[in-house]
């Protein structure tokens, strides 16, 4: 460190530290209830807390990869492609993923038509496939925004759709959860099905995005 | 025998009611067309009191986004789709 009179955070071995996080978060009164209640059953034996932890060690394993091989096989195989926009639930199935708690349906993008979720009233989201929401799925601001000014949030991510694209937003009011199957992008004719399944991302099964061109 | 079928032409309840309602407000009153039918699914309006009830057939409903808001800045071709329950759903001619 060369400053002699700069402030710095050099502490005599050549790196700053991060400062420690203090464990001083506000618990709002509904995480203060759903503690109390875990508690509770816990208590009363209803269930264990091993099993509260393993439960929530079963839903942190699922991840978009899960989202991505379904499709990566739908880009290679027409017919499972067919099948996967037929009945969704059937067709993940086939590739080892359980629709526990949902039906399933996959939404296409295509030359005309593109297609991006969201749930206005919630954060409702095919959680069985691609494991928990991002974040900004659940803000009050993507969930008002989409449906009111949706190709300017698409362009917040980067995603430029020309108006001859009829843009589909899909509100997930109800029992369904939706899942966007991307258009394969350019450049992939010569790519193995897992190196496809590298290229999906979360976003894009989401919607606000499309996929990059491979060079 | 459900009610309604793909192509038909509906408006949603311009209603208010109390409760856990899955319609959303925005959609309230609005017209649009049934894209597809999904099934019959339980009535979120009784389940959420631990209630029991007949399921409600479920629709996909496709709604212009120029419909539902009057100054909407996007194409023409643009859509807002949505999951609505049965009884939300009003047939036009």
């Amino acid at each position: 460190m060369s400053g002699d009179h700069h402030h710095h955070h050099d502490h005599g071995h050549g790196h700053a530290h991060s400062p420690p996080q203090p464990d001083d978060k506000v618990h709002s009164y509904y995480q203060i209830l759903s503690i109390a209640l875990k508690e509770l059953l816990i208590e009363k034996n209803v269930v264990t807390a091993a099993e509260v932890r393993r439960f929530i060690e079963a839903r942190d394993s699922i991840t978009p990869a899960n989202g991505a091989r379904v499709i990566a096989r739908a880009w290679v195989d027409p017919a499972f492609r067919a099948r996967l926009l037929e009945d969704a639930n059937k067709a993940v199935g086939e590739l080892g993923f359980e629709m526990t708690t949902a039906r399933l349906v996959a939404v296409e993008n295509t030359q005309e038509a593109h297609n991006v979720v969201v749930c206005t009233l919630c954060s409702c989201y095919p959680r069985d496939l691609l494991g928990l929401p991002p974040a900004w799925y659940k803000s009050r601001a993507y969930r008002a925004r989409i449906v009111r000014e949706p190709r300017a949030v698409l362009q917040e991510f980067g995603t430029e759709l020309s108006d001859d694209v009829a843009l589909h937003v899909h509100d997930s009011t109800a029992d369904i959860r939706f899942l966007v199957l991307p258009r394969r992008p350019a450049g992939t004719q010569h790519m193995s099905e897992a190196e496809l399944a590298a290229l999906v991302t979360r976003d894009s099964m989401i919607g606000v995005t499309v996929l990059d061109q491979v060079a | 025998m459900t009610q309604f079928a793909p192509g038909d032409l509906v408006r949603i309840r311009d209603d208010y009611p109390p409760g856990h309602i899955r319609t959303p407000i925005y959609l309230r009153g609005k017209e649009g067309v049934v894209e597809r039918y999904f099934g019959a699914f339980g009535n979120p309006e009784v389940l959420a009191y631990n209630l029991k009830g007949p399921k409600k057939d479920l629709y996909k409903i496709r709604f212009r986004a120029a419909d539902v808001w009057p100054d909407y800045q996007g194409s023409p071709k643009d859509v807002i789709e949505a999951d609505i329950y049965e009884h939300w759903l009003e047939k036009l001619a």
